[in-house]
């Protein structure tokens, strides 16, 4: 029997669905969550099933709502929140990082704040700058927030429904390029833990390790190469915040060589982190400097023709990894023109987006 | 005006139609059925009055007196854009006409706008600021914030909410309190103003004229709240009245009260134009969007050493 397979976009669905089947006080809300669009389809049908009380839109007044949800979950509902953007969160960043992160702490632990807050990462078709960052390095430096960065179907299933189920606020990042994957997905109800990351593939030469969408990108570039004799081994973070790292070290111990990916600017990126945490604690083991792979430090443009040349891809991964096998590379955006159209994942991906 | 609002309607039909060539490749979104507002509030406005807006902006790009052949061009992401092809349909700017830019996170232009009014008031200028926003955006916590501050301060100021009922696909109802008015919430936090049809073009531009003219003479901010309406889709070319969101009968009955054929009616009528003079005004507004199109299509893109360009000033 071969396992049952689902789109990223359902298996949020699902997650959604069980969660609120087996606990009614899960309530689903945010823009656009009960509409026909659904988030994307993540949130479709859940109104049909469960009711306008437990699925429900909200004005646009963000920080105001993360605020009665917050209010909520220390009452006892387990409320879920929907962004369509990241940057829709952005001006509820005073509830999330001041309240919502610090109340448990802050109360000594009396109380504690279980909600989830689902933010997608745009990302294609002129997003430009207001619609397409990934700031998941912010949410992980503030503490008493979790952050998740679910890269498959898998993944996103198992990481909502423990984040529905875990007493902490919880920032969960899907990035758009995700929802259309297409990966197994078991029935039922299952979690993944939160803070494990995921062995995606074993090799001996180079580590790379990514998270999201660039673990798409990782696993194309862990592919080709193998077809010109490097061994890399993929790790996917999974988790952010927390993340237990041993994994990552052991990796690097066995390697000697790390490639970072991480789809956000470079200043101060997560990925920064990940290399500091192997150069405190298994720098002797280093052949080479470890490599950032990240966007650059500018702001998303709009126009195709710069975007073209803002995302790193498949190929930056294989040059840095060959770069640090002392192997030749090349730059993979010598060949790319402004003409082209990469800001979509595929050819069906048409605009508005 | 009656130009600005002809000419708004066919820049945006033409971007519908060239929409599915996949070349303007950003989030569009367009204004058609609420052009009367645009045309009616910036006909008092000259080039040192200063305007922001939001994600919805052609229409009030194009009425402020934004430059077409840089619009276009932006939207197709071209060097020579208003933006340099950075920013797209929901990032337009034009300094020289006093559009000073637009974004499209709902809401956060409004107290920037009102930031430009306060400054400009520092300077010692007697400019205007008018910000154009959405029914939606007076959910968001900077709405009020942003009046109470320039009710306070007394600013020259002119707050235009432009309610087209939805908010992508949500009914006011369902956000809103039932009955409440977004002009009475306004008058609650200090600025005054008048709930009024946007759907014809004078009378827009009569209540804005008073309007403006108080707020000239020093009278405060002041709060217009025009009931109109969006014909397409909320972002993007498409019908998308089959989707169900409106209540049946609602669209075809606003399509009655269509701006551009409001004011065409009313000018035959007059005898204040004809048939003729339409047809030569539509002659010159199409062969004006040829230019700009073939403009934007001619031009380039931006290189790629643009990508860092601008990061900081
Ligand atoms: C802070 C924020 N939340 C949500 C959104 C998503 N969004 C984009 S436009 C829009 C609707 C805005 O409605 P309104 O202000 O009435 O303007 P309209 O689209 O009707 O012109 C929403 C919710 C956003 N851009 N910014």
């Amino acid at each position: 029997m071969g396992e049952r397979e689902l789109h990223y976009a359902d298996a949020l669905n699902e997650a959604l669905d069980i969660c609120m089947r087996r606990d009614e006080r899960v309530i689903l809300m945010g823009l656009g969550a009960p509409d026909v669009s659904g988030i994307f389809g993540s949130t479709t049908g859940l109104l049909e099933k469960h009711g306008p009380e437990r699925v429900f839109e909200t004005p646009i007044s963000e920080n105001a709502m993360t605020g009665v949800l917050l209010g909520a979950g220390l009452v006892g509902i387990r409320p879920v929140m929907t962004h369509v953007r990241q940057e829709f969160a952005m001006p509820a960043m005073e509830q999330i990082v001041n309240q919502a992160a610090k109340w448990h702490y802050m109360f000594g632990g009396q109380a504690s704040v279980p909600m989830v807050m689902r933010m997608i990462i745009g990302r294609g078709w002129g997003q430009g700058s207001q619609h397409s960052q990934s700031m998941h390095a912010w949410f992980a430096h503030v503490p008493g927030l979790r952050v998740l960065l679910p890269a498959t179907p898998y993944d996103a299933k198992g990481l909502l429904i423990s984040a529905i189920e875990d007493e902490n606020p919880v920032v969960i990042l899907e990035h758009r390029w995700l929802y259309k994957t297409f990966g197994p997905v078991p029935e039922g109800h299952y979690r993944v833990p939160i803070g494990e990351p995921n062995l995606i593939h074993p090799g001996k030469d180079v580590t790379i390790v990514s998270s999201s969408y660039m673990t798409l990108e990782a696993t194309k570039a862990v592919r080709s190469l193998a077809d010109d004799g490097v061994e890399a081994e993929l790790i996917d973070l999974r988790s952010i915040q927390p993340l237990d790292d041993a994994m990552i070290l052991e990796s690097v111990r066995k390697t000697g060589r790390l490639v970072v990916c991480d789809h956000a600017n470079r200043n101060a990126s997560f990925a920064a982190e990940i290399i500091t945490r192997v150069v405190e604690q298994a720098l002797d083991t280093l052949k080479a400097p470890p490599v950032r792979i990240t966007l650059p430090h500018s702001p998303t443009p709009t126009t195709r023709a710069l975007s073209n040349y803002y995302y790193p891809t498949d190929g930056h991964i294989v040059a840095a990894a060959k770069r640090l096998m002392g192997l030749p590379s090349e730059d993979p955006f010598a060949s790319v023109a402004p003409e082209d159209t990469l800001d979509v994942p595929d050819p069906s991906f048409t605009g508005p987006f | 005006m009656f130009r600005t609002l002809l000419r708004i309607r066919r820049v945006e039909e033409r971007l519908v139609a060239l929409y599915p060539e996949q070349q303007i490749r950003c989030p569009t979104h367009f204004s058609i059925g609420q052009e009367a507002v645009a045309a009616g509030v910036c006909a008092h406005l000259s080039a040192k009055d200063l305007a922001m807006s939001a994600h919805r902006s052609h229409a009030h790009y194009l009425a402020k007196g934004g430059d077409l052949k840089a619009m276009v061009a932006e939207l197709y992401g071209k060097a020579t854009g208003c933006a340099r092809g950075k920013g797209g349909s929901m990032h337009l700017i034009d300094r020289s006409v006093g559009f000073l830019g637009c974004v499209p996170i709902v809401g956060s232009t409004i107290p920037i706008a009102v930031g430009a009014s306060f400054g400009s008031r520092l300077l010692g200028n007697s400019a205007t600021t008018t910000i154009f926003f959405g029914d939606g955006a007076a959910e968001t916590g900077v709405f009020a914030e942003t009046l109470s501050f320039a009710a306070l301060h007394k600013l020259p100021v002119l707050f235009v909410c432009e309610n087209n009922l939805y908010s992508v696909l949500t009914p006011q109802s369902e956000r809103q309190p039932h009955g409440r008015r977004i002009v009475d919430v306004a008058a609650g936090l200090g600025v005054p103003g008048e709930q009024v049809d946007g759907q014809d073009v004078e009378t827009v531009f009569d209540v804005a004229g008073q309007m403006i003219s108080r707020i000239r003479d020093g009278g405060g901010p002041g709060f217009l709240e025009f009931l109109t309406y969006r014909y397409l889709e909320h972002c993007g070319p498409l019908d998308d009245t089959r989707l169900g969101y409106r209540p049946p009968g609602e669209f075809e009955d606003w399509l009655e009260r269509d701006p551009v054929r409001i004011e065409t009616e009313r000018l035959i009528a007059e005898k204040l134009i004809d048939a003729k003079a339409i047809e030569r005004l539509e002659s010159e507004l199409a062969l004006e969007i040829d230019d700009a199109v073939e403009f934007a299509q001619a031009s380039p893109f931006p290189e790629r050493a643009e990508m860092d360009a601008s990061v900081f000033a």
